[in-house]
């Protein structure tokens, strides 16, 4: 038997870091001290936008996919940033910006397969994007007309999940499916892969889907976003151990990527399905990125996080490496930049021009498809309702 | 299912209808519903090689697999949530809860998206799922595993609430429920698991949303459901050695609620008494109060009386036999209503 680990509560005396090497005080700090992701971090363009290899993770990618990643993330952003416009013109009642993750959503939503399907939290934009849904299909949400219109079987992408970690078990329940189905194990198989952030660590939802999947050997990547906060929560009061270690807990692999690095992410990613696919399931990725704007529209950053952490986090933007990447390597020339910044304003054209032409839904809205099978308790109750409302509408009132 | 024997049929009942506990019943119904179709899955905690606490899915993972009977990591949360993926990829799964008690990890789940996704999704997605939960006191037990907690469901939208009171009905029943494409609380009364009855298997008796007159009356009509029916049974049958013509009405269904029959009752006898393990504060005896005194206002001679477990936790178990309405509470209220 072996002897139990040593284990010391870290205190004035620890050794200095290196950066191989954290203090005890950044591991428990979840390493935001340094804004580093730690010795361990997976990174294949640099925020200069120079290619560095890495032994287990390397991808070979052409300019041409290259270039549709930058342009996703291009348009993705500017998806996000009209949003967050109509919500100051009260156009939207909130919205969820995602501004600053779109590496870590593209890399990991263009790692996905049709086949593939995917579990969103809430600020999954850029995932949306990928499995197919229009940027218009997600305003309903914010603007009150409706819980998302997306036909989730078609596009493979659940609907959005507002209550914390409650899609992780759905996910796993949904990748146990698959292998009960025998779509697991070679080439052609299938993976689930189940997004949430680092606050989501916490909640007991999380960690029962880790064991359930862990022990059903479910086709599941668990794709945490560490955006290192968790509305004004940083990551340490979520967690001791940066949080790719703790699958190590639960006996599957768990990696950091770095979330601001498309390259890299979607390396890490498409790898993590593989492995899925083949049985190898499941795999925990935390993509270390950074929530750039307010957790919503509703929120003031202001109030518990320095500006200097923006400014800091700035230089490692996700879209900017990228370009300075396709440049040095000629990959792109200054008409397919703007060609793209053309699309990203005909799309916002697009979508506040929707936005602004959403209906609202009739009153009978309110109880259409509460039940698959009808409850003539409430269809009592709908047309009381309707025969009350429509006494407006004949002027009775 | 255990197929009717041709060469020993019972003497006085066709082969089809056989005697046997409600615990068997439903073990028997589950069965028949996995033959029925491939898609039909158990997972709960000790359903496979124990066959559950209470046997109820005794022998169906030796005969379905490990892969359609999963004994499940302990944790209600996880069984609800990953029953929702399990639904969405097409299957139907029954979950088991153990004990009532052990429901509220998985309360979350159930309220967020088993209720909610249907509607959230405007049809899109189906939660074809059952919960089975052995609900309700009388067995001496330990804190936690003799509550009834089903009103708690019952008031949340997207979710159909459902508990029998006989081995026909839990036969039928939890066959009926399996095949809806609305998630179902179906709620076992586990003191009357082994009451034995007939079940005619060839039959149902009724549709799975309806109530029904299980002994018709003309003095006062009494409503039960689960494992107060029994009660209300005997209570009636002691009340006749008295004189007194008793209703007894199995609700059956509590979400939605089947309550014509019950007006219809209440209008001939004009009393209504109403018998429930729960707690009586806004609960299901109360919705059927204030619906019956809206409906039957002037056919209404006492004002609706309820005999109810009390508004505390559930007792220690030395004291759940005054807790727990009996025959001569319901007799007493049935005594206050004619009095009135």
């Amino acid at each position: 038997m072996s002897s139990p680990e040593k284990w010391t509560h870290p205190g004035p005396d620890s050794p200095p870091a290196t950066a191989a090497k954290p203090t005890a005080e950044q591991v428990i700090a979840g390493l935001r001290a340094t804004d580093e992701g730690g010795a361990d971090l997976v990174q294949l363009l640099t925020p200069e936008g120079e290619r560095v290899h890495h032994p287990d993770f390397d991808i070979d990618i052409t300019a041409e996919e290259l270039r549709g990643l930058y342009r996703d993330m291009v348009l993705v952003r500017r998806v996000d940033r009209e949003a967050n416009a109509l919500q100051r013109k009260g156009q939207l009642g909130i919205w969820v910006p995602l501004l600053g993750q779109e590496a870590a959503q593209i890399g990991a939503g263009r790692a996905m397969r049709p086949d593939d399907m995917a579990f969103p939290s809430y600020r999954e934009h850029g995932i949306a994007w990928c499995r197919g849904v229009k940027p218009t299909d997600l305003l309903g949400i914010f603007r009150g007309t409706d819980n998302g219109t997306w036909d989730p079987v078609k596009h493979r992408f659940h609907p959005y999940t507002i209550v914390i970690g409650n899609q992780v078990l759905n996910a796993a329940g949904y990748a146990m499916g698959q292998k009960f189905d025998g779509k697991v194990g070679d080439d052609d198989g299938e993976a689930t892969m189940v997004f949430f952030g680092d606050g989501a660590t916490s909640q007991g939802d999380v960690h029962e889907g880790f064991v359930w999947a862990a022990v059903y050997d479910a086709p599941l990547v668990f794709f945490c976003q560490n955006n290192q906060w968790a509305i004004s929560e940083p990551t340490e009061r979520q967690s001791r151990l940066p949080l790719y270690q703790r699958a190590r807990g639960y006996g599957f692999p768990g990696i950091r990527v770095d979330g601001n690095d498309v390259m890299a992410t979607l390396a890490v990613t498409r790898w993590a399905l593989d492995e899925c696919r083949h049985g190898n399931g499941p795999i925990l990725i935390e993509a270390f990125t950074y929530r750039m704007d307010a957790h919503t529209t509703s929120d003031d950053p202001s109030r518990y996080r320095l500006s200097d952490e923006l400014e800091l986090w700035k230089l490692k933007d996700p879209i900017e490496r990228v370009k300075v990447h396709l440049v040095k390597q000629q990959w792109a020339d200054q008409d397919f930049f703007d060609s793209v910044e053309a699309e990203a304003e005909q799309i916002a054209i697009e979508l506040r021009d929707y936005c602004v032409n959403l209906p609202d839904p009739p009153a009978e809205r309110i109880f259409s498809e509460v039940y698959a099978e009808g409850n003539p308790v409430l269809e009592a109750q709908r047309d009381e309702f309707l025969a009350y409302h429509a006494g407006f509408a004949g002027g009775e009132h | 299912m255990a197929a009717p024997t041709m060469d020993r049929p019972t003497s006085a009942a066709p082969a089809a209808v056989q005697t046997m506990t409600i615990a068997k019943a439903i073990n028997n119904g589950l069965r028949a519903a996995m033959e029925a179709d491939p898609k039909v899955i158990v997972m709960g905690e000790d359903v496979g090689k124990l066959g559950g606490v209470f046997r109820i899915t005794d022998g169906l993972q030796k005969d379905f697999g490990e892969q359609r009977v999963l004994d499940t990591p302990l944790a209600e949360s996880g069984i609800i949530g990953t029953a929702v993926g399990l639904a969405i990829r097409g299957y139907r799964p029954v979950c088991e809860i153990q004990f009532e008690g052990f429901i509220f990890p998985g309360f979350d789940q159930i309220v967020s998206q088993v209720a909610k996704l249907h509607f959230r999704t405007q049809g899109r997605l189906k939660l074809p799922m059952v919960i089975r939960v052995p609900f309700g006191g009388g067995i001496g037990a330990v804190e936690h595993h003799s509550e009834s907690p089903e009103s708690y469901f019952a008031h949340t939208a997207g979710l159909k609430v459902v508990s029998c009171s006989n081995p026909a009905d839990a036969y039928w029943m939890i066959q009926q429920a399996i095949a809806s494409d609305d998630p179902i609380l179906f709620f076992e009364p586990k003191r009357r698991y082994y009451e034995k009855g007939e079940v005619d298997t060839t039959t149902a008796p009724s549709p799975l949303f309806q109530s029904r007159v299980l002994r018709t009356g003309t003095d006062a009509t009494l409503v039960a459901y689960g494992p107060m029916v029994r009660t209300a049974l005997d209570a009636a049958a002691a009340a006749e050695e008295e004189g007194r013509s008793l209703e007894v009405i199995d609700l059956r269904t509590l979400s939605p609620l089947d309550l014509p029959p019950v007006y219809e009752s209440v209008r001939r006898t004009g009393r209504l008494v109403v018998v429930s393990e729960a707690p009586s504060e806004s609960s299901i005896t109360s919705e059927i109060a204030a619906k019956v005194q809206q409906e039957c206002f002037y056919s209404l001679q006492a004002p609706v009386l309820r005999v109810t477990g009390f508004d505390t936790p559930y007792p220690p178990s030395k004291l759940e036999e005054e807790f727990l309405p009996d025959l001569d509470r319901v007799l007493h209220a049935v005594d206050r209503s004619l009095a009135w």
